[in-house]
């Protein structure tokens, strides 16, 4: 991997243990600009722990994460987002009794001079990013449990976006959606990364890895199978990875 | 609303929705009318008079100011039973400072008495109220149980300070933030009657400046104009009512006596706004700054609404809940204060029971119990509410057992209906 130069994100040799079961066990995976890196695995495979040692929610037992080259200390959310990590929770994470420009704002809200939130100005901005994300979305006032699972998730996807990310996290940004918005989804993703961002994404649709993914790094029972280029695999190789944990013969980075 | 909406619906809007009023605000207020008048039909007239207005104002100032701080603690998912406690532990701190060792230090009378007593009081509360939130946020302790605990704790504390005495008579100056021997006078009154109701006109022109500012939807000019038309007639017509209550003619004489002038044949002068009621608004009236325009209250709301995702957006959560314990516990306090003064002295049984008339009134103002949901007018009115329900019950004569059971219906039958409301209108519970 040497030839492609610094990666984006390494997170390496990871562990971490909760009441002496070993959820994520010595992974290493990394990113790089402009590039989609799929995470898969069976459920409690260690995949959204591994992620979220990076969002900063959960802080991992031993390991390493290095961004841009250099070593990154992430203890909490706010950590992450100051080297620009943005995070979309497959709980979307969204406080539900508040507005969708409250949740787009939520810890970075903008302020007047005088320091009060500026609820007039954050709607503006919303209003913008939603008229480029989800044109169709017109429920600014209503908190957002009023919301259709595609209108909340695109708030999350907003919330993520806005904010200049140059890694972003999707924890199964498609599961709750129809074909339509999951089209627009796997659209975003391709345009986000032509901007030059990298993206994990984890995914439990086969063809989606296949159609939105560069590489894939496969998880379970903590460890990681491998990775592969997903050009140069076929389905059957990363089902393979996934259910038997065997390492294809071609394809391996 | 969106714009499409606005547009299909037209003109056939109702009227409530042109208006943008919150239909749970006009059904308290409502409840509130019904009470009055009832008691006022039932009393023949003495329910509705300057006089019992005014009593039922500074009555009701102690639990609405910690009724707005009980609100913040709700939406947050906690609660707080300790607050009587600690009302009563201030106001034991402050009467002991007043009565027993300010006098003695500085002389009987200093003008040094009642800020040094009023800090100390802040103080005392606002380090119970952290050790409150410590224990809830960074122990995880449940607020139930730390309250619980504290509700035993703190009065008995409050004891052992002045040995179970009274405390009093406590200083002439700490006395005016009562109510009763604290008022503005009319003339003060009316000016801070149209100061209020020029600031009410500055913010609703001022929301609509900045909706049309980025081009957002605006109400109809009249529908402003209606809402402005009623904050100023709601507020004049209150201050105009305290204005119309006399201060009593030999009350007038003394104190003409105690400047050794004579009164003037025929001089007639008005007890205007108390000092404790101005206290309630300039509280309540920060309050809802804090909650609807600042950093701090929209965390509060948003950790209540979802905790998990208010941690994950960067909000420290643990340290919030130290801070809303730690604003509970001033404003204990600051309660502790217009209480004790209105009564004259500290007694060790003040504000017993007040925990349940404080979290009775943010919930019947609309907080749920479930957390994210609540607002700062409609717990001063539900405080409101409650005190009209106990003193026009009282002044029918009814037994004091049977007003508690009133109350207690009351309290559970404005959840009822507050739970059907959100039925109908589709809120989760």
């Amino acid at each position: 991997m040497s030839d492609r130069g610094i990666p984006l994100v390494e997170l390496r040799d990871i562990s971490i243990a909760f009441g002496g079961i070993k959820a994520v066990d010595h992974v290493t995976i990394d990113l790089y600009p402009g590039e989609v890196v799929g995470l898969l695995g069976h459920n409690g495979a260690g995949k959204s722990t591994l992620i979220k040692c990076l969002s900063g929610a959960y802080q991992m037992d031993s390991g390493a994460i290095y961004i841009n080259g250099s070593k990154a200390e992430i203890r909490n959310p706010r950590d992450a987002r100051r080297y620009n990590i943005e995070t979309i929770y497959q709980s979307l994470a969204l406080a539900d009794n508040l507005d969708a420009a409250s949740n787009l704002f939520l810890g970075r809200e903008l302020v007047t001079p005088l320091g009060f939130v500026d609820d007039a100005q954050m709607e503006a901005e919303t209003r913008k990013i939603m008229g480029r994300l989800n044109p169709n979305f017109r429920k600014f006032k209503e908190p957002v449990k009023a919301l259709s699972g595609g209108q909340r998730q695109s708030v999350a996807i907003a919330r993520a976006v806005y904010f200049n990310a140059k890694i972003l996290i999707m924890d199964e940004p498609t599961a709750a959606l129809g074909p339509h918005e999951t089209q627009m989804v796997a659209e975003l993703i391709e345009e986000l990364k032509a901007q030059g961002l990298g993206i994990f994404l984890i995914e439990h649709d086969i063809h989606n890895v296949m159609r939105l993914c560069d590489r894939a790094s496969v998880m379970k029972n903590g460890q990681l199978v491998g990775t592969v280029r997903v050009g140069e695999v076929t389905d059957e190789d990363i089902l393979g990875m996934i259910i038997l944990g065997k390492r294809p013969d071609r394809g391996l980075c | 609303m969106s714009n499409i909406v606005t547009s299909e619906a037209g003109k056939k809007r109702p009227l409530l929705r042109t208006l943008e009023i919150d239909t749970r605000l006009l059904g308290m207020i409502g409840a509130f009318l019904a009470i009055c008048l009832i008691f006022n039909l039932i009393t023949d007239g003495r329910f509705l008079t300057p006089r019992n207005i005014f009593n039922l104002s500074i009555q009701t100032v102690s639990v609405a100011i910690m009724a707005t701080g009980m609100v913040f603690v709700i939406v947050m998912r906690h609660i707080d039973l300790s607050v009587g406690a600690v009302l009563a532990m201030c106001s034991s701190v402050m009467g002991v400072l007043q009565v027993r060792y300010l006098p003695e230090h500085l002389g009987l009378g200093s003008a040094w008495i009642m800020p040094i007593t009023i800090l100390a009081g802040v103080i005392t509360g606002a380090l119970i109220g952290a050790l409150n939130g410590w224990l809830i946020g960074y122990q995880k302790i449940p607020a139930f149980i730390v309250t619980l605990g504290g509700l035993l704790i703190w009065r008995n504390v409050g004891w052992y300070l002045t040995d179970g005495q009274t405390q009093g008579p406590l200083d002439q100056t700490f006395l005016l933030l009562g109510g009763v021997e604290g008022t503005v006078g009319s003339m003060v009154s009316w000016l801070l009657a149209l100061a209020f109701s020029a600031a009410a006109i500055w913010t609703i022109w001022r929301a609509r400046q900045a909706k049309i500012a980025h081009e957002f939807p605006v109400k109809p000019l009249w529908a402003e104009g209606a809402l402005m038309a009623t904050a100023v007639v709601a507020i004049l017509g209150f201050v105009g009512i305290l204005n119309s209550y006399a201060i009593p003619v030999g009350r007038l004489m003394r104190e003409f006596q105690l400047r050794g002038e004579t009164m003037p044949e025929g001089y007639v002068d008005y007890y205007g706004l108390p000092i404790s009621v101005l206290i309630l608004i300039v509280i309540a009236v920060v309050m809802t700054l804090v909650a609807r325009r600042t950093r701090f209250g929209r965390y509060i709301f948003a950790a209540g609404g979802n905790p998990d995702a208010a941690e994950l957006s960067g909000i420290n959560t643990r340290l919030l809940t130290v801070k809303i314990f730690t604003l509970m516990g001033v404003l204990c306090a600051l309660s502790a204060m217009v209480a004790q003064a209105r009564l004259a002295n500290h007694t060790n049984d003040i504000g017993t029971l007040d925990e349940l008339r404080v979290i009775a009134a943010a919930v019947i103002g609309g907080t749920a119990l479930a957390g994210g949901v609540g607002t700062i007018y409609g717990a001063v009115l539900g405080a409101v509410i409650m005190q009209s329900l106990q003193s026009g019950m009282a002044m029918v004569g009814v037994d004091a057992p049977f007003q508690n059971i009133v109350v207690g219906g009351v309290l559970v039958l404005a959840v009822w209906i507050d739970i059907q409301y959100r039925k109908r209108t589709g809120e989760k519970i």
